[in-house]
């Protein structure tokens, strides 16, 4: 793929006219998909999809393109000539462009993960099996994905991972008359699938459905002393990470971060957050050209520190380009010092929450967000489970829950690969705490 | 319509699998972005995408392939991969050969469009982005704003080997506007003349859509937010316009109904629904006002075409008429998998995802109420439009929605504007708080852009068309204390 995608490069730098400069980004997978319901398979299948983008440049204009490849050579040269063509006259009717912004120096990298991914068709056979009787519902995707980079400069960048990721939750059989959204929801992801791991994520998952069986209780409205669990904590920050740390929304007041921007206002001292891009599941490089820094520290200590800037914002507000997209995608919040296996005796009385759900924003000037709690969480009385609760509305202010509310973070982080494949599947990680909170506030 | 298509797909039925039954969904799309920021236009973005997605059933099982390779080695090798997977989800799949719906259908559709995106050169619609980006600059504190248009073409060929053979073609045109106002860390926000509302047409439905002309309005509300009370605390009466409707219908009603839901296909993402398949047919929904269609026939909405993606003709149905749940949003699968009565809403967002139930064009059809009249019965409420945020349980039950917008009630008149309006309910029981419904002159075509569910995801367009209505006890707020 790499060489295919350098070669298509090659070829059309050479039907480059004049002062003209060209950027390529290549973006494709070779994926298997199976979705299961009821421990059966759904909807199951394969996608092979390869992506060119193109920014045709010539002084300070230039027009820019997506094309899907068939990968055969002359079929897609003949429709990428055409492109070339069409990005040409398009650019002769457009003003320049005071904030275009690509790299000139030749930053030539490669990566690859490479090894053997499992065959999909016998990873479904054995999680069907470790599943058993449990109603499992959710996704497996297993495949290689590839990300290149090239320019009529010289540069050449590739990134190329194989790898899986299961989704999924199991459902207490009987309940569904009853109530929704009792379940255990789980993932495993990465690189080298090993039965073992799974077996024992299911065996986990059977003591939990345990604890679910229980009669559930109905919280009402008010504060409550709260544990969430990382991919709780997952939710927030991803909420946070729509505007909240892009240059340009920061510049246009438009992050929900603005009263730390604006007012000075801070979060715990407890709380640091980084984009970790050396942590190496997304390309270093951006689509501009440009190499990513290991590091962006966002907040440190409590206090806003750096934006992600991409090339565009670089320009426009006389920065430097740090990321590709103004959204995080590989970040990092660092530990405390609380002891996951103490959770419960800390937690004392209150909620213990694994999973939030459908965050959004109630009033994004002052960070505050509203979001429902889903599927296993518990109320805990004396350190002790008692129930299953049923689903609630929160409604509260991140200068709360990682702020004045905030008790700590756990000392244990947990690396989340994100599920997601919206266009197609994600590269995106977190790896985070579990938080405890003094209250959090419940509405509805 | 289509000829590239139309070779291919010719192409692959003189190569078809021996299969029980294949369809072959072969798309073309190209789209055009334009954008002026801050009086900058922004870099023009084309997108052009061809792919096929294969879908083979043998036996009891099904299997589907997606390949952006069109040649016939490409397609052979796709036809190898689906049945692979046909043959292992034989032996362990939830669905029989029965489920699959064997379409049979041949038939032609095209949007209808007044005037082409072509017809207005390039230059000319970079001018019109440029005037309506000054028209959005009307003070120092508006600090941030631009203007959109985009166009997308897309062409779909349906195939099976039952005989189908379905050409459609759609356009869809893209305008919006937007201002952002701010006053140290009060920020406000004011979209329209299209924004996230997309139509299926040509340049005609600029007009329709208010693009450009809502550009002054649009940045002097947000100014106008900055220094506006905030929304009032408290169980009052609501009205809500097209613009929030939208996302009340879609959320509180599209995604309930939708069959898979029910069916517990999505339980580990988008979620479930509260509503229970022995509820069709008697449940009550809503007050008697409350008519909810699902239909194909607003051919300029976003959700318009004349068959789905598994081949099924779209004909307009109620779902829920005076209040009564009467079917379920579920495509020709759903419905074989439950027996049940539904719609043609399987869909594919992209070539290479397969269809899932999806909402299509869902709308709550016009009452007998002027808005005037509407606002004269009440004596104390919030108006609200445009939607700004929302929440909604998995079970699409509890909800919780955010405008950009909001005015006071008072006395039956509208008063002034009150910002970060927010209300929360019940879906279950919030539209039973169905007290008045616009009329034929409040009715707008709506949609949005970028309703996200299935695994895979899948992000779909999606039209709602509403009058605006009126809800009585509604537990309204506004921002942080």
């Amino acid at each position: 793929m790499q060489q295919y995608f350098y070669t298509l490069g090659d070829a059309l730098f050479e039907k480059l006219e004049g002062a003209e400069q060209l950027l390529l980004g290549f973006s494709g997978e070779d994926s298997d998909f199976v979705r299961l319901n009821h421990n059966k398979i759904r909807q199951a299948g394969c996608v092979a999809q390869r992506s060119l983008s193109l920014d045709l440049v010539a002084g300070q204009r230039h027009a820019q393109t997506s094309v899907e490849l068939t990968g055969d050579s002359a079929l897609d040269m003949e429709q990428l000539t055409a492109t070339l063509k069409k990005l040409r006259e398009q650019r002769g009717f457009l003003p320049d462009d005071p904030y275009l912004n690509f790299s000139t120096a030749i930053n030539s990298t490669e990566y690859h993960h490479d090894n053997e991914v499992i065959d999909s068709h016998d990873a479904v056979a054995q999680l069907v099996q470790a599943a058993g009787d449990m109603d499992l519902v959710g996704i497996f995707a297993n495949g290689i994905q590839y990300s290149g980079f090239a320019n009529s400069l010289g540069q050449r960048n590739w990134h190329s991972s194989a790898n899986f990721n299961f989704d999924w939750s199991c459902y207490l059989a009987e309940d569904k008359a009853k109530a929704n959204d009792r379940a255990v929801k789980s993932n495993y992801a990465g690189f080298d699938w090993q039965q073992g791991k799974l077996a024992a994520k299911m065996d986990s998952i059977r003591q939990q459905l345990s604890i679910l069986s229980r009669p559930s209780k109905t919280i009402e409205p008010g504060r409550y002393r709260a544990y969430l669990a990382p991919s709780a904590v997952n939710e927030i920050i991803h909420m946070i990470s729509w505007g909240g740390f892009g240059l340009k929304s920061h510049r246009t007041k438009t992050t929900p971060l603005i009263q730390m921007v604006e007012q000075g206002r801070s979060l715990a001292e407890s709380v640091s957050l980084r984009e970790n891009h050396a942590r190496g599941l997304a390309p270093i490089f951006t689509g501009s050209g440009y190499i990513k820094p290991d590091h962006v520290q966002l907040i440190s200590n409590g206090h806003y520190q750096d934006c992600l800037v991409s090339s565009r914002s670089a320009m426009e507000y006389g920065s430097v380009t740090n990321a590709d997209y103004e959204f995080p995608s590989a970040l990092d919040l660092a530990a405390g010092e609380l002891h996951s296996a103490d959770m419960l005796k800390q937690l004392d009385t209150g909620l213990y929450i694994n999973n939030l759900w459908y965050l959004n924003f109630s009033d994004r000037n002052a960070c505050q967000l509203t979001g429902m709690t889903r599927f296993a969480c518990f109320w805990v009385e004396h350190g002790e489970i008692q129930a299953p609760v049923n689903v609630m509305r929160f409604d509260d202010s991140v200068f709360n829950l990682l702020g004045t509310n905030l008790l700590g973070l756990t000392e244990e982080r947990e690396l989340i690969l994100d599920a997601s494949t919206y266009g197609q599947r994600s590269n995106s990680s977190i790896e985070l705490p579990g938080i405890l909170v003094r209250d959090l506030r419940l509405t509805l | 319509m289509n000829d590239y298509l139309n070779q291919v797909a010719q192409q692959f039925i003189s190569i078809a699998p021996n299969a029980d039954f294949w369809t072959l969904r072969l798309t073309s799309e190209a789209h055009e972005s334009l954008s002026v920021r801050q009086g900058v236009m922004q870099p023009v973005y084309n997108h052009l995408a061809r792919g096929a997605l294969l879908t083979v059933v043998n036996g009891d099982g099904s299997g589907y392939a997606a390949t952006s390779d069109l040649s016939a080695d490409g397609l052979k090798q796709a036809v190898r991969l689906a049945s692979d997977w046909a043959r292992q989800s034989s032996a362990m799949g939830l669905l029989k050969a029965r489920d699959y719906p064997r379409a049979d259908a041949r038939a032609c559709y095209e949007t209808p469009v007044k005037q082409h995106w072509h017809e207005l050169p390039l230059n000319e619609k970079v001018a019109l982005l440029q005037d309506a980006n000054r028209a959005l600059k009307i003070h120092d504190s508006i600090v941030d704003w631009s203007a959109n248009l985009g166009y997308g073409c897309d062409d779909v060929v349906f195939i099976s080997s039952a005989g189908a053979y379905i050409e459609q073609r759609f356009h869809y045109i893209h305008p919006g506007l937007s201002a952002v106002a701010n006053q140290g860390s009060q920020t406000q926000y004011r979209s329209g003349g299209g924004a996230n509302s997309a139509r299926q047409g040509g340049l005609e439905q600029l007009k329709l859509l208010d693009f450009p002309a809502a550009a002054p309005v649009l940045a002097e509300e947000a100014v106008a937010l900055l220094s506006a009370e905030e929304c009032p605390q408290g169980v009052m009466d609501l009205v809500l316009a097209p613009s929030q409707m939208v996302l009340q219908i879609h959320e509180s009603i599209g995604h309930p109904l939708e069959l898979d839901r029910i069916l517990g296909d999505e339980r580990n993402y988008a979620g479930t629904s509260f509503v229970t398949r022995d509820m069709f047919g008697s449940y009550r929904y809503g007050s008697e006002l409350l008519n909810v269609t699902y239909d194909p026939g607003h051919r300029e909405q976003l959700a318009s075409y004349a068959f789905d993606d598994e081949g099924s003709l779209a004909q307009r149905e109620y779902i829920i008429r005076k209040g009564i749940l009467e079917r379920p949003l579920g495509g020709a699968t759903s419905q074989a998998r439950t027996g049940m009565q539904g719609v043609a809403n399987a869909r594919q967002a992209v070539w290479y995802r397969p269809p899932i139930d999806r909402m299509a064009n869902l709308n709550v059809e016009p009452g007998d109420s002027s808005v005037e009249e509407m606002i004269a019965s009440i004596e104390h409420g919030v108006y609200m439009e445009s939607n700004r945020s929302w929440s909604i349980d998995d079970s699409r039950n509890k909800f919780q929605f955010g405008c950009e917008l909001g005015r006071l009630i008072e006395n039956g008149e509208l008063k002034g504007l009150v910002r970060n309006p927010n209300y929360r309910g019940i879906s279950a029981t919030f539209w039973l708080n169905l007290a008045a419904v616009g009329n034929e002159a409040s009715f707008k075509v709506q949609g949005v852009t970028n309703c996200g569910k299935g695994e895979p995801n899948q992000s779909i367009y999606v039209g709602h068309a509403s009058p605006a209505c009126h809800f009585r006890d509604v537990e309204v707020f506004g921002g942080a204390k």
